[in-house]
Order: structure tokens, then sequence, then C-alpha cells
């Protein structure tokens, strides 16, 4: 694929209003793109904090720091935040910014949507985050939320959860529909489909996971507002419900959730891998085929989640095939990714450093989740730390290793200047070591025995939950580095030029850095 | 092939631990049954598999980043695709997911089979303990954490079976077929012994079937997996696997003691009875926190000598200790002591250092509280 | 435009996929039913089979009474053999040993679920809610059949009941049972 631009063309027309109402009202694709991404920060700091809470009460067997029930409200808002806060709303801010600009868009498609769908997000986490001091306590049932805990037996701020929830949900939404809109209508003439950067198509197949589920998840929370308010019986067995059938729509919503935190990544790893191998990546198309299908395959291995419920012997062995078939797409993007970098001419800057964490760790944690789908194996990983290790594995070096790539590979664009690249090679190498210490110690205990979400184990546990805490608050002091870094990136450093990675490839480098307010108002063109 | 795959595993993630040392346990234990021993096979096969593709993949990965950086001269190649090869990495993942899926489904449908069992128990999950109940048997009970709090409040040395200790395990024979039948009462919970590989989620108002047969007698040690509360990480499984002739005798008294404790319930008790049984019972149950002559350890553990409570009206005085004081280190003792010893400790706290009530509580009196309230 | 047209019909999918969750609860019953998905049974059977004495299967009972639950409630025996086909009845004994009148419902759930689908309820006191006054007794008989199609594996199967205390959803007005939809 090669974009050649003859004109950037165009219209030097007003630039930003001035002062905080610029922000309030702003409809512009990159004022709001750079809120999304502030505002995820915030969250995943707050997340963070959280994390770091669970983990000092989890340094030392016995309780030494918070209660039991405070314990439970921890990991719920950990969860939920990363999730909801920090790791959605950032690829929607990077969608934001970098969707018309890789397609040659004057901006996304329905600009003044895309505001509401940003300013809901603030008073979703005001509110959710508002419960944790109301009396009775925040959420403490899991971010899985399972009924009959969360309906029958949850504190009285689950009302409060379940209208966040729904706020949440329709933000994601609308930013779907602008994401699908803007992909479908406002690209430049000459941009086919198959000429789309990866990071467009993985985006648009992920908008179309968002508009498939997120209104389960509200159809969900709504049965559970039902339940608790209207006398409704969804989920409870007295009434003629079943509480498995909570668990069924939920991770219906659940599982493609789980690729809608990690398809954006892939596209933007696919973008700088071969930006710092200086080759085409490898495969594109079937990278394009490897996205759809592990997108279909996410709508039918939902039940892998819920191998010790009780389900009946032909239903687990479907889901457990389905849920291994997942191995082939993944196993292609993997291989393509590596085929990228062979016989390239390597160099190692931050977001290639990241990326290449990326694979190397998301491999690990999609070998564990190859574990965790042999059913009869599940019996004994299901709800153990090997889980938890699994998971964060596939969504810390995932989400969010590919999110900081994607910062650094487009800071340049954004602020005009570049990073420092020794201050960012130290925040990876920080992360990289955190995150390992943090998260390999809990295969090891969730193999030896250790339920996940408890307060307090049993003394043979207690080393390596030690050393996972030690790597833990290595990764957390290290993001707020990160936030130094952006900080003196934004202020000044050496100008970028408009393509500052000599490898890069894509419409967005043929603007200048930064990119100014208005672009593309004239679209390129595009052989 | 691999005679002790779980130590070759240490060696191999974390090298410098690897050595037997129970702390740092890296891999799943073999367990105690055929299933389990399954189970571990698998985890093991499943392990090297990943093991194998990641030394190809991630040794391509490490080959390309020594071998084909910049820095070496290295012109990039301009190839970007190769449809033979694409194919031949979509299917080969394939057989090999296929050669993965065969022993799965075996050991699957093996664990699913749990016709034609010796023993059947009924699990069920309550906030915050197990209850056992042997169909059949007219025996059952309450399965209580036993660690007590101050470990828990690091006051005192934590025991090694620190949280994974109960009042009164489940016990099993050796060598016989046992079919768990797993419910709930109130939310969700889960029954795990990882000895056993059963693992099985306790569902209010649904039955689920889970089974196993132990080869060897022992201990075996396993805690609920599914978030239920606030003390899930404090609902520990316990069970002891006894011989057959072991079990019968166990089985046996357990069996004479409910008949004996009906007989006793139903006995009329005069006051002097209840006070010297009470008597017993306060010394081994209570005295820990009330001290020897009542007198507490203020102002975590109230006095019990000339208090409020003791000497105030009979059925509140009963139904603290029946419910325990939400709040405060007082547990709820309706479902761990039987009917005669909460009658007798209660009469004995009204009757003793100087409290001179003179009133009693029968065991009846405790039955119909009982029947009152939740089972 | 079309924008517009594109718009609408994303808020269409939208639309049918917050009505899809919904469905999800009536297909999840279909498929309970039909897989015996957590050991549910069917309604009342309404058909008759011939009796194959030439087979017995065990039929366990178990009652549970959920967490807040207060009354007593057990059957009165432990197990039956029973042959295919034919008729059988159990009763399970309820008593309400409280102070005030009260309102419960059973719900059933066999094991192994595979039976589920061969367990036939020709009358069950699950069908409807109960109502009990202070210190009052009831005998609720369950009437069921085998089926002669129940697979050859299955040995003996279990028929479980949990008794959820509804007094705060259904006030217990009349002393007659209601009838329930289940």
């Amino acid at each position: 694929m090669s974009a050649v631009i003859d004109d950037h063309g165009h219209a030097h027309a007003h630039g930003p209003a001035k002062g905080l109402m610029r922000w309030v009202l702003t409809t512009n694709h990159k004022d709001i793109g750079t809120m999304y991404l502030w505002f995820a920060f915030c969250m995943f700091l707050l997340g963070g904090s959280f994390a770091m809470v669970i983990r000092a009460e989890l340094f030392q067997p016995g309780l030494q720091i918070v209660e039991p029930a405070f314990f439970n409200q921890m990991t719920t808002m950990h969860g939920l935040i990363m999730v909801f806060g920090a790791v959605m709303p950032a690829f929607v801010g990077l969608a934001n910014w970098m969707i018309p600009l890789m397609i040659g868009a004057p901006d996304m498609a329905l600009p003044r949507m895309n505001n509401f769908s940003f300013w809901l997000l603030p008073a979703a986490f005001l509110l959710l985050v508002s419960t944790l001091f109301s009396p009775g306590g925040g959420p403490n049932f899991g971010w899985t939320f399972y009924a009959p805990l969360s309906t029958t037996y949850a504190p009285a701020s689950v009302t409060f959860f379940i209208f966040a929830i729904h706020l949440m949900g329709i933000s994601s939404i609308m930013g779907a529909i602008n994401v699908i809109a803007t992909i479908l209508n406002l690209r430049a003439p000459g941009m086919t489909l198959m000429k789309m950067p990866l990071f467009v198509w993985t985006w648009l197949i992920t908008a179309f996971l968002l508009i498939a589920v997120m209104p389960v998840l509200a159809g969900v929370v709504t049965m559970m507002l039902m339940d608790i308010h209207f006398g409704t019986s969804f989920f409870s067995a007295a009434g003629g419900g079943d509480p498995v059938l909570f668990q069924h729509v939920f991770w219906f919503f659940g599982h493609p959730e789980v690729y809608i935190m990690i398809l954006p990544a892939f596209g933007a790893v696919s973008s700088i891998i071969p930006a710092f191998s200086r080759k085409p990546l490898f495969g594109y198309t079937s990278m394009v085929y490897a996205t759809g299908a592990i997108a279909f395959l996410s709508f039918i291995v939902w039940a892998h989640h819920m191998f010790v419920v009780g389900i009946p012997v032909v239903g687990e062995l479907f889901f457990m095939y389905a849920t291994m078939l997942i191995a082939v797409p993944t196993g292609v993007k993997v291989f393509n990714w590596v085929s990228t970098m062979w016989e390239g001419s390597l160099t190692f800057e931050a977001p290639m450093l990241f990326a290449i964490a990326f694979v190397i760790l998301f491999t690990i944690g999609g070998f564990s989740g190859l574990m965790l789908a042999i059913a009869p194996a599940d019996f004994q990983y299901h709800d153990t730390y090997f889980v938890v290790a699994h998971f964060h594995y596939v969504l810390v070096p995932g989400a969010i290793f590919g999110i900081f790539a994607s910062a650094y590979y487009w800071l340049p664009k954004w602020t005009g200047h570049m990073y420092d690249e020794t201050l960012a090679k130290l925040h990876f190498w920080l992360s990289f070591i955190g995150m390992n210490l943090a998260f390999f110690p809990m295969h090891f205990v969730g193999l030896a025995g250790m339920p996940r979400r408890i307060p307090d184990y049993n003394l043979q546990f207690a080393d390596f939950n030690m050393v996972s805490s030690v790597g833990a608050f290595m990764f957390g002091a290290t993001q707020v580095f990160f936030l130094f870094i952006v900080i003196k990136c934004i202020r000044g450093g050496e100008p970028a030029p408009a393509k500052p990675w000599d490898g890069a490839d894509g419409l967005e480098w043929t603007v200048p850095s930064p990119a100014p307010y208005h672009t593309f108002q004239t679209p390129p063109d595009v052989k | 092939m691999m005679r002790h795959p779980h130590v070759w595993m240490g060696l191999l993630l974390w090298s410098a631990m690897g050595q037997a040392n129970a702390a740092w346990t890296v891999n799943m234990a073999p367990g105690a049954t055929d299933v389990s021993h399954a189970v571990f096979d698998l985890h093991m096969t499943i392990f090297w598999i990943c093991v194998v593709i990641g030394l190809v993949v991630f040794g391509a990965m490490f080959w390309s980043m020594v071998v084909h950086r910049r820095s070496t001269g290295q012109q990039p190649a301009s190839f970007h695709e190769h449809t033979r090869v694409e194919i031949l990495w979509t299917v080969v993942p394939l057989l090999i997911l296929v050669v993965m899926a065969i022993p799965a489904t075996k050991t699957l449908i093996d664990i699913y089979d749990a016709s034609e069992s010796d023993i059947d128990i009924q699990v069920t999950g309550y906030q915050w303990k197990w209850h056992y109940k042997y169909l059949g048997q007219d025996v059952e009970f309450f399965s209580n954490l036993a660690t007590p709090a101050a470990q828990i409040a690091n006051q005192a040395p934590k025991d090694e079976h620190y949280l994974l200790e109960v009042d009164q395990p489940l016990v099993l024979p050796v060598g016989a077929k046992v079919r768990f039948l797993v419910t709930a009462a109130d939310v969700i919970h889960s029954w795990w012994v990882p000895a056993f590989a059963v693992k099985r989620d306790a569902i209010p108002g649904f039955v689920n079937e889970a089974w196993t047969r132990v080869d060897k007698p022992g201990i075996y040690r396993g805690q609920c997996t599914e978030l239920c509360g606030k003390d899930h990480g404090f609902m520990p499984v316990v069970v002891e696997v006894k011989s057959q002739a072991d079990y019968d005798t166990w089985l046996g008294e357990r069996k004479a003691e409910a008949a004996k404790l009906k007989e006793l319930t139903s006995k009329t008790w005069t006051l002097e009875e209840l006070v010297e049984r009470g008597d017993k019972v306060y010394h081994t149950t209570c005295v820990a926190c009330h001290q020897a002559e009542g007198q507490g350890l203020p102002p975590m553990f109230p006095a019990l000598k000339g208090s409020k409570v003791a000497t105030g009206p009979i059925q509140d005085h009963l139904g603290i200790v029946f419910h325990g004081k939400p709040g405060t280190a007082m547990a709820a003792f309706g479902k761990q002591l039987s009917e005669v010893d909460i009658a007798a400790v209660v009469t004995y706290e009204r009757n003793a250092w100087g409290n001179n009530k003179g009133d009693m509580v029968t065991p009846k009196d405790v039955l119909a509280l009982k029947q009152g309230q939740a089972q | 435009m079309a924008l517009n047209r594109l718009v609408t019909r994303l808020l269409l999918l939208t639309a049918v996929m917050f009505a899809f969750g919904f469905a999800l609860v009536p297909i999840y019953d279909v498929m309970c039913r039909a897989f015996g998905i957590n050991g549910k049974t069917g309604g009342q059977y309404e058909g008759s089979q011939v009796s194959d004495p030439s087979r017995a299967v065990r039929v366990q009972f178990m009652s549970t009474n959920a967490g807040d639950m207060s009354w007593e409630f057990h059957a009165t025996a432990d197990q039956i053999e029973v042959n295919p086909g034919a008729v059988n009845q159990m009763v399970f004994v309820a008593r309400n040993p409280t102070s005030k009148p009260m309102s419960a419902q059973a719900v059933p759930s066999i094991t192994p679920a595979e039976a589920a689908a061969y367990f036939h309820k020709t009358e069950c006191f699950c069908f409807t809610q109960q109502v009990l006054q202070p210190g009052e007794r009831i005998e609720m008989p369950v009437r069921f059949i085998v089926d002669r199609d129940l697979p050859g594996s299955v040995k003996h199967l279990t028929l479980a009941y949990t008794l959820f205390d509804i007094t705060a959803r259904h006030p217990p007005v009349a002393p007659a049972a209601t009838q329930a939809a289940r």
C-alpha cells in the first residue's frame, strides 16, 4: 500500500477557540481525541491506585491494611475502571485522532455526537466512583457482577453502578457508530477498504463488536435493575429465573469485549512493526481476515468462562473446541508480525520496544489462554490466580503496551516534538520488568491453588505474592514517570518533522507535525 | 519420558528457586485421584506444546532482533506475502489442536460420568461456610473456618494450614466412588479440592453433580473459588479420607451423637444439670475472649460478669449467643453448637460469677428459636 | 443521504441487539429444557406411559432451604426404586414454625442433567406457591413418571427441591395456593 500525496490542500481556516469552552464545546476530532486520551490516563492512574491497595494488602498473609469488604470493592472498581475507563476510552481517543488522519478525512463523520459521547464518560465515572463513599460502600461483587451477589445481596449503591454502566454503554455505542460512519463514508478518493491501514480495519471490526455487544450489556444491567426494583425474577430461582442465565448473557457481552480491548492494539502494532523493520507488513490480507475470524469466533465461545457452572458435556465440548480454534487466527497474526521483522532492518525506538514486548508477552498470554480452553484442565485453573495471570498478560502487554507503543509512535505528530528517547526506553524497561515481576508469579500461585479475589491466603503463597506486589508497585510508579515524559514532550523537545520515522507509511505522515487543527479539508488523492 | 515434569518446569521458569521448597511451588500438584492425574498429564502436555511453539516463534523473533538490525548494516527485504507458508501455518496449528483435543475430550467425558456412586453427599454453600449432608445416613453438619481470628489479625503466629482449617472436615472412605450434589443457599459459591480436580459451582436453586474416588487416605484442602461476598477468602474445604473401617467407625459415632443429641434435647433438664454442662461448654468455647471469671478483655471483649446482657432479658441473651453480634468479634453460635450446649452455656452465664439470675433456657427453647430462623 | 441511512441502520442494529439481550431469556429457557441445563424440568406432563418392570431406577430426594427460609421441609423417604413408565408418588412435608403466615416457592432440579428431559411430573407442589399459617403443617405430593426412553447409562437420579421464602414478594393474602406461572 502506498499513499502518494500531491498536495496537502488544507485551507488554513481558523484555529481552536480560546479558553475552557474550547474543550467543552469542541467538535474537533483532535481535541476530542486528546480529551479521551487524558481521561483514559487519569482513569488508568485511578484504577492503578486501586490495584496498589490490592497488592499492598496481599503483600503479606494476614489482614493488614483493608477489611475484606473494602478489598472486594477495590478488586471490583479496579476491573471496572481499567476496562471501561482506561483501555476502551484510550482506544477511542486513538481512533479519534488517527482514523481521520489515516483515511484522509477532515474530521469524524458525526462531530457533535463525538463531543457528547466523550462528555458522558466523566459523568459515568463520577457516578461510579462516588459510590465508594456511599453508606454500604461501592460495588463489591467483582467486575463480572454475578447475580445474585449483585442483585439480592448487593449494596444499595448497585443502582448507581447500573446507571454508570448505562452511560458508559451509550458513550461507547455512539463512539462506535461514529467510527463506522467515518470509515465507511469519509475515506479519501482511492482509499479502498483493502488499502486502509490495519488500525482502521481493526477499529472498524471493533466498532461492529461494540454495537453488537454493548446493548446486550445494557440489557443485562437493565434486567438487574428490574430484578432489584421492579419485582421481576430474571436471575432469581425463587421467581422462576436462573442465576446462570446472568452469566450467559454477561459473557455473551464479555467475551467479545475482550477482543474490543485488544483488536485496536493489533492494528496499531501492525503499523509500528513494519515502520521500525523498514519492510511492508507481511500478509496484510490474511491479517484482515484473521481479525474478522477472531471477531466472529468471539461470539461463540462465551461459555468457556463458565466451564464449572455445570453445562452439559456436549456444550462443554462445543465451547472447548470453538475456543481452541481462536488460536488459529491469533497464531496467523503472530506469525505475520514475526515474518514482518524477518530480514528487515530493525531499530529499537520506544514504540518498537513496546510493540515487540506486546507480541512476546501477548503470545504468552495466548498460551495460557489455550491451556484455559481445555475444559478438564480449566477445572483446576478456573477462578485461580492462573486466570488472573492469564488476563493480565493479555491486557497489560496487549492493550496497555499497545497504547504506549501508539502513544510514542504518534506523540511527535500530536505535539510537534520528539519525546525523550532515553526516558522512554527507561519507561519501557521499568514497565517490562515490573509487569513480568507482578504477573508471572501469579501463574505459580494459581497452579499451586490460590483462588482469585481473596484478601488473605495460606503461607505457602506468601513468597510469590510478595514478589508480585513488589513488581506491581514498580509498574505502578513507572506510569507516573510516563506522565512526566508526555508533559515534557508537550512542553518542548526536538521539533518533529512531518515524518519522524523513516520506515513509517501512511497518510498521517503527510501532514506537518504537529498536525494542524484542520487537516484534509480537501481530500488527498490516494493511488 | 519426563518423570518429574514439575521439577523441570521449576528449573525452566524459576531457575534459582527450582528446589523442592514448598513455598516456591511453581506447578500444579498431580493430586490423589485418577481424574486429577489425567488432568495433570493434560496440563503438562499442553504446557510442553506451548513451550515448543514458544521456542520456535520467540527464537525466530530473537534471531531477527539480533541478526536483522540496522546497526549491522542489514538492508530490508521487501517480501510481504507467501501463500504456501501462510496456508502451512494455518493448517499445522489446526492439526496440533486436534491432537490436544482428543485426550481432553476423553478426560472430560470421564469427569462427567458420576453414575453408580457408592456414597452421595449434598454439599451446600452458605455465606460463608460449607454444609455437608450424607444422603440417606442422617448425618449432616456445618464446616466452619477454624483459624483463630488472632492469626488473621496478625496477633498470633500463623499455623501451617492457616485459613485452610475447619472445625469439622468432610470425611470420605478411601477407594469409594463419592458423588457430590452441589448447591447453595444464598449466592453462588464454588467447591474446589485441587487434589481431586473437582471444582463445581454451587448455585442457589439448582443442583450440580461431581464425583471423586480417592486412592490414598489423607487430609486434602481446598477453598471456595467463586466470589461470594465479604468472607469469600475464609470458607475453606477440608476433606479427610479414611480407610473404610475408620470411616464406618466415624459414621457410626456421628449417628450415635446425632441420636444422643436428639434425646438430650427432648429431655427435661434441671437448672443444676444445665449449669454443670454449661460450665464445660463455656470453658471450651467462650473462655478465650470472655475469660475464666467472666471478666472479659475490655474493650474488645466485654465482661459477662454483671453485664447487662447476662443479667437482662433472657431472650435477648439467648439471641446474642445464637445470632452473634454484627460488627463485633461475637460470632453466631446457633449453627456451631447444639441446642443443648447453647441452652447450657446461656444458663451457665446467667448463674455463674455472682450473676445468680436463677432462670434457665431449655434446649427446647433453643429449638424453638432455631425453627423460627433459617435452617 | 448515505450518512443518514448508515447511522439509522446502525441505531437499528443497536436496538435489535438490546432486544436480543432480552430475547436470550426465552432462548435460554428453551435450551435449558432441551438440554436439561441446570436440571430444569418441564411443566405438567399430560401423557401416560406403560410401566417397564424389567428395569429399575433409583430416585433420590433432596430438600434444601434457601438462605433465610425457616420452614421445616423434607421428603418422607430418602429414595425409592421406580420402574420407568410407571406413575410414582412421593410426599414432601412442610411446616411453618414461625408466628406469621408465609408463602413459599419450591424450585426443582434434576441430576444428572441429561436425565431432566426424561423426568415428567404429572403433579407437583412446585407448580404452585405454598401458603402456610403459623404452625401449620402440610403434606405435599409430587407424582412423576420416569420416561421409558431414559438412557440406559442413567441408573439413578436425584430430584432436588430448594424452598424459597417469597413472603415479601407474594404476601400470603389467602390460605389458598395461588397459581404460579411456572
